[in-house]
């Protein structure tokens, strides 16, 4: 239909309306004149996109030429807010030969039963709060296996944006710098749950708790940050640390504990640097660290140790940022003092576990990624017999991905387990992501 | 003072004092190398230029390296288009930078899209209707008149930068102006004779360019921005391009040629290598004004029928 034709609709129609008697209702004058002049704007401005239209794709090769004076700024651009808004919805389906998926998966945000999981439902606002802060909130949404529906603040945070000495302080609910994976959020993952290590060593949330965290770019001539964070060291997303009185840990009560001292706070340092190998290579170093108490006794204390490499190649020639290969690896080992507990019978213990995940991520084609990943955790044995918790097990996941845009994501991941004393489990997962509002910004 | 705490001294005044040192030249990142090529015209060598996206770089999915954080940390003056074309990259680096210099309303913050009159605005935004930026189409820079308007504000701020050097700024702006309003002239002469001819672009990223020269480049291989082009919309692009005679199919380094020469074999057209910034066709040249230069004659060959199939 060309441009005239449906501006002589758009008119018909209206006039038809507006020429038919009001049925049943009062014929009040003044409603019905404002709603006429209320057609008629919405008429003249359906009339202006259609010119506009018009001007900009008009098919017809006879037409008259577009004028190359400046067009006026035509239509006010719908005015922003103060923050970024956006969504961002996570859905798997799938099946698993374990009888206890949730267990296996571990992961809060991972698939946990066989059929359909509420992976992850986020709402995210960031903006400028002042000239002196920027701030974040990431809320999430859940729906357990039970129908009930979650609420969870995963961060709130604030950071500075004009400390001297290039300095930056952040401040308030969020993820600890640990490693590359434990600050992203889940649809940042390029797997359909986390790795084992991070559920193993930090729960099936992550590690974050409210502190605060200064960073320091350093005046090198190559990338380099420091990180400090100083925490709360309690709960469950301080998983091998205090967590939450009443729970067990590889059989050991977790107490009742306090903060007496500046000691009793989660500390976790790191490090980072990277370098352009080429103009299409970029490798990423880092380590970090975690101290604290934990919860199984009055003086027993937790250290975890982490490396992690990352390396991205993406050519010049690459179209919506493809093709591309991604290999990202972290190892951690952890040492967790284990403090007596008479109930259940076991001693003071040390508790050393070591895991690893690698993973490469190669975008093949236009929209579509193939992935590999590895995971490997062990632990020495314990005073506790067959503990599933800390048993040597090794996955291996190869996913398939296609993004119809940058806003969604289908994926297909298929994960071959072998737990200690248990044998091998085999699970299917299938995702489905998409984000509605602002435009997501991801950090390298 | 013990040796540690020496050396740690003598290196932290080492690191203080090194950027102050005066008469350094004042260190300028712009998002994309328009607006570095342009800076370069204007700053000559008072100012050291880094373009973050390289010249034949999809612009819209630049990696946010953290060697970048860095250059931002150092900038005197960031230079960036202002309408979402690097929405997926710059904020993080931006945070991560730190630098109040070239924080939102500083000095040293030039937003190149300001005073120039964008089109595409969206009324309502709708990403059903594919990769559209609501402020409008971020491409602004292929109008060689905006080039114009860009210098004036680049010149601007770097004399609220560095007063001292003004004068030599006026006048490198001045010089520029008068070469592109020299060369404006030209192509408009160049191009008059195609007036209203309709040439194809793999995305639409020419609608500036079209409206400056009396073009219509509003056929596109991509369905939709941002999307990658089907048989269906190829098959419609070219019947519509038989139908219309047209004579031209723009292709920008990293998009697919080969889909471009595939559509050129069915219509008889021209697959024309351009690129929106300056260093992104070898043999173009490196400047603003002579990528403009080769974009024109190459159009008006092409729409002239001299070009190579």
């Amino acid at each position: 239909m060309s441009t005239r034709s449906v501006v002589f609709f758009v008119l018909t129609s209206v006039v038809c309306v507006l020429a038919s008697p009001a049925r049943g209702a009062d014929p009040e004058m003044d409603a019905l004149k404002r709603q006429v002049q209320e057609m008629q704007q919405q008429i003249r401005s359906l009339q202006d996109r259609l010119d506009r239209l018009g001007a900009a794709k008009a098919p017809d090769p006879v037409g008259p030429p577009p004028t190359a004076a400046a067009v006026p700024p035509a239509q006010p651009v719908a005015p922003k807010a103060y923050m970024n808004i956006s969504l961002d919805g996570m859905f798997a389906v799938g099946t698993s030969t374990a009888e206890d998926v949730e267990t296996l998966e571990g992961g809060g945000h991972n698939p946990n039963q066989r059929g359909f999981t509420v992976q992850n439902v986020e709402l995210t606002l960031d903006g400028a709060v002042d000239p002196y802060f920027k701030a974040q909130a990431n809320v999430i949404l859940q729906i357990d296996q039970e129908g009930e529906s979650t609420v969870e603040l995963e961060e709130a945070f604030a950071v500075t944006t004009s400390l001297p000495a290039n300095l930056q302080v952040k401040a308030g609910q969020y993820f600890s710098e640990f490693g590359r994976l434990n600050p992203q959020h889940p649809h940042a993952w390029d797997f359909v749950g986390q790795p084992l290590v991070n559920n193993r060593f930090f729960g099936g949330d992550g590690l974050r708790n409210p502190g605060a965290r200064v960073s320091w770019l350093a005046p090198i001539p190559f990338y380099a940050e420091l990180f400090l964070s100083v925490q709360d060291s309690q709960g469950e997303t301080a998983f091998s640390f205090r967590n939450t009185s009443g729970e067990s840990v590889y059989g050991h009560t977790i107490e009742e504990t306090s903060v007496d001292s500046a000691g009793d706070l989660l500390y976790v340092p790191r490090a980072v640097a990277s370098f352009d190998l080429t103009d299409t290579q970029t490798l990423m170093v880092g380590a970090s660290a975690a101290f604290g108490p934990n919860g199984t006794g009055q003086h027993t204390r937790t250290q975890i140790y982490g490396a992690d490499v990352f390396w991205k190649w993406k050519p010049s020639y690459a179209r919506g940022g493809w093709p591309f290969v991604k290999w990202q690896t972290e190892a951690m080992f952890r040492r967790y003092e284990a403090g007596e507990d008479e109930e259940a019978g076991l001693p003071d213990e040390t508790l050393n576990d070591w895991g690893f995940y690698s993973q490469v991520l190669f975008g093949f084609v236009e929209r579509w990624a193939a992935g590999l990943r590895c995971d490997y955790v062990t632990g020495d044995s314990g005073a506790q017999d067959a503990d599933s918790e800390r048993a040597t097990r090794f996955r291996l996941s190869p996913d398939l991905s296609f993004f119809p845009s940058e806003f969604s994501k289908l994926r297909l991941q298929y994960n071959y387990d072998d737990i200690e004393d248990r044998g091998a489990e085999h699970s299917v997962w299938g995702q489905l992501e998409f984000l509605l509002g602002a435009h997501a910004a991801h950090k390298f | 003072m013990k040796p540690l705490a020496k050396g740690i001294s003598i290196f932290l005044i080492w690191m203080g004092l090194g950027p102050a040192v005066a008469h350094a030249k004042l260190e300028i990142v712009a998002t994309t190398p328009d607006f570095g090529a342009i800076a370069r015209e204007i700053g000559g060598d008072r100012i050291s230029v880094t373009a973050l996206a390289k010249p034949n770089e999809d612009p819209h999915f630049v990696d946010a390296r953290p060697s970048f954080i860095l250059k931002l940390n150092r900038a005197d003056a960031l230079i960036e288009g202002g309408v979402e074309l690097e929405a997926g990259w710059l904020p993080p680096l931006l945070e991560g930078a730190r630098n109040p210099k070239i924080a939102p309303g500083a000095p040293g913050r030039i937003n190149g899209s300001e005073g120039v009159a964008l089109l595409e605005t969206q009324v309502a935004l709708d990403r059903s209707k594919g990769d559209v930026h609501g402020m409008g189409n971020p491409h602004f820079m292929t109008d060689p008149a905006n080039g114009k308007l860009v210098a004036e504000r680049i010149c601007d701020a770097l004399c609220r930068i560095e007063p001292v050097s003004c004068d030599t700024f006026r006048g490198n702006l001045s010089r520029f102006t008068s070469r592109l309003d020299a060369k404006l002239a030209e192509w408009q002469a160049l191009l008059g004779p195609y007036r209203g001819a309709q040439v194809v672009a793999y995305h639409n990223t020419w609608p500036y360019l079209a409206q400056r020269f009396g073009l219509r480049i509003d056929l596109f291989l991509e369905p939709k921005p941002g999307i990658p082009p089907t048989p269906a919309n190829l098959a419609e692009v070219i019947a519509r391009m038989k139908e219309h005679r047209v004579r031209a199919i723009i292709v920008e380094p990293y998009q697919n040629r080969k889909t471009a020469e595939t559509v050129a074999r069915e219509t008889g057209a021209a697959v024309l290598d351009f690129a929106q910034y300056p260093g992104g066709v070898k043999g173009a040249g490196e400047s603003y004004i002579d990528l403009f230069d080769y974009l024109v004659r190459s159009l008006a060959a092409a729409l002239g029928g001299d070009a190579k199939r």
